[in-house]
């Protein structure tokens, strides 16, 4: 297990550093350098220069490279060029705010999702099936946002029953009923547009796990349908599902851009979508490679988790 | 794919006789293109302002109503539709063309060369498509050639790596090995027997593609960083139709439903082909 761990390590760490020169790269192609920043357009030239020789700015592109990759290992991320602040404080600060829609929402799709995909996969091609596929095939067709202006309309416009807007009611920052409140509609849109996929990963898993030799020797024993899907199959349909929540560790940053940006969410996803409309990149690039680590460590974690409960993997990988 | 055998076609017939959908899905496929190609036989111009009609509710006259300049809004739908469906074929077009070239050539000469390629699908692939899309897209001009390259550049890792696996196992058969024998060029080998013999996974891959693509572009046109005015498309319309959503939500019904159908219609016409080419598929 050691050595396949380090292994899986070894073949990310070049991944990441590839990924980072990416970043760096588009920032030195974008048209604006990080000093400005700092400086105005009034300001001496030569005042300029100086500013650039602090900050490193006149030494070769290489040079700039390592030294920018310390400041990120070291977690200074820069200023945004359009606000001045610091982008780790900004970065982080809206950090929890996509994980509190994004966890929620995903736990949902997924216990819905392991119900729903076991109903269709355990009587294949019957009436729960039929129903539960068609419904993924629209749901999968549905653009998450159309599903967020439908409840917005129905909710917050017909009813009035919701906040439509932000996290808090000017004036109760500190109640956590009426964050509640607001969670609900930017909750209920993503766990909508992760249930199709998550349901069709499950049932397919279901469906190949009833072809197996085991559950043919248990019917022969005369096993009751029931004993079989609850002893045996959901058992080994979950293992799957493990390389699945692996895969979904990105989606705790970049899960909710478009939901975000419906209900004016201050998370990730509205910090850079503005970024990327007053082209403030560092704080592109910091979203960008941040991602980026997700998506790669959200694999390995996958990976080394699905290693562990079934050891026949790292002997082949 | 060759000829259509007997067993494919019972198959085929079987297909269709249990997946009923599949006709209603290549009925408006047919419908939609066939609207958008003639969408200049409606009698509204599409950029006609008129200030006495505006925000009007589907009626006679107008059947989807009008949005917030007195512009027939069917009309409009008509005309974005032709703009959602030109998007998703061209970009589906050129991020198949990518998608099949780096994969058979990095599955035909392995070594390096397959390495880097593949390297290459691992980065991009490791950054989520959205932000991928959303910062290529900051360097171009916005506009309809914009998303156009941006989807079709950046989507083909999919097809890659499907491709690659496919023609690894198709370089080990036998014809392959003769030609390579008969010291044809690789270039010839590929184009002459490796492409044919993936065909069947490279149609599939496209037709879900299209559809993945037009998804794409109304995400990003709702955002505002796809097609700009005064040229619209579903996605775009959406983005308008949000702030009116409270006064008219029928400019936010209509494309959506446009969106869905059409998405829909071309997962189910990929569904098709699939028991078209890859009869083992459908065992049920």
């Amino acid at each position: 297990m050691l050595r396949y761990t380090v292994k899986r390590i070894l073949q990310a760490v070049p991944l990441l550093l590839l990924i980072s020169v990416i970043c760096f790269g588009l920032m030195q192609l974008a048209p604006f350098d990080a000093i400005d920043a700092l400086t105005t357009p009034d300001m001496a030239p030569e005042v300029v220069e100086a500013m650039k020789a602090r900050v490193g700015l006149d030494q070769p592109v290489p040079v700039q490279y390592i030294r920018w990759l310390g400041r990120m290992l070291r977690g200074d991320l820069g200023y945004s060029i359009v606000t001045h602040l610091s982008v780790s404080q900004g970065f982080f600060s809206r950090l929890p705010n996509t994980v509190l829609l994004v966890l929620p929402s995903y736990a949902i799709a997924l216990l819905i999702a392991i119900v729903l995909g076991l109903v269709a996969g355990s009587k294949r091609g019957g009436v729960a099936d039929k129903i539960i596929d068609t419904l993924c095939s629209i749901g999968m067709a549905t653009p998450t946002f159309w599903v967020g202006m439908m409840l917005v309309y129905l909710f917050g416009y017909k009813l009035r029953l919701l906040p439509i807007l932000g996290m808090h009611t000017m004036g109760m920052d500190s109640s956590t009923s009426d964050l509640i409140r607001h969670m609900i509609l930017p909750v209920t849109v993503l766990t909508l547009g992760n249930l199709p996929s998550t349901i069709r990963f499950v049932r397919s898993s279901a469906i190949s796990q009833y072809s197996e030799d085991y559950v043919t020797v248990q019917k022969a024993f005369g096993a009751s349908r029931a004993q079989i899907l609850f002893r045996h199959v959901v058992k080994n349909v979950l293992l799957p599902v493990i390389t699945l929540v692996g895969m979904s560790l990105p989606t705790l940053v970049t899960g909710a851009f478009v939901t975000e940006s419906i209900f004016s969410w201050p998370g990730v996803g509205t910090y850079f979508l503005t970024a990327i409309q007053g082209f403030d990149y560092p704080v592109v690039m910091t979203v960008m490679f941040f991602s980026s680590v997700m998506v790669i460590l959200g694999n390995l974690l996958a990976d080394l988790a699905y290693a562990l409960v079934d050891p026949r993997i790292k002997s082949m990988g | 794919m060759g000829m259509m055998t007997k067993r494919r076609r019972q198959q085929l017939l079987a297909e269709l006789k249990y997946n009923k959908g599949i006709f209603v899905a290549l009925a408006f496929l047919l419908v939609i293109a066939l609207l958008s190609i003639f969408a200049f036989l409606s009698p509204y111009d599409p950029d006609a302002i008129d200030m006495l009609h505006r925000l009007e509710g589907p009626s006679g006259s107008h059947w989807f109503g009008t949005d917030d300049l007195g512009r027939d809004y069917l009309t409009r739908i008509l005309y974005g539709g032709r703009i959602s469906l030109l998007v998703g074929v061209v970009s589906m077009l050129i991020s198949t063309l990518i998608g099949v070239t780096i994969g058979t050539v990095a599955g035909y000469f392995g070594g390096w060369i397959d390495n880097v390629l593949m390297r290459l699908v691992d980065i991009l692939s490791s950054i989520p498509w959205m932000v991928l899309v959303t910062v290529v897209s900051i360097f171009l001009k916005p506009g309809l050639q914009a998303i156009i390259l941006v989807i079709g550049l950046f989507t083909w890792m999919g097809v890659a790596r499907l491709v690659r696996a496919e023609t690894l196992s198709v370089k080990e058969r036998e014809y392959v090995l003769y030609a390579k024998a008969m010291d044809q060029k690789p270039l010839f080998i590929i184009l002459r027997h490796v492409i044919p013999s993936v065909l069947p996974t490279i149609i599939i891959s496209a037709t879900g593609d299209i559809a993945s693509a037009i998804m794409i572009e109304s995400s990003l046109s709702f955002l505002g960083l796809g097609v700009q005015q005064p040229m619209s498309s579903w996605g775009s319309m959406l983005n308008r139709a949000q702030s009116l959503l409270d006064r008219a939500p029928y400019m936010a019904i209509v494309p959506g439903v446009m969106i869905i159908l059409t998405v829909f219609s071309f997962n189910k016409l990929g569904d098709l082909i699939r028991v078209f080419v890859e009869p083992k598929a459908i065992e049920r």
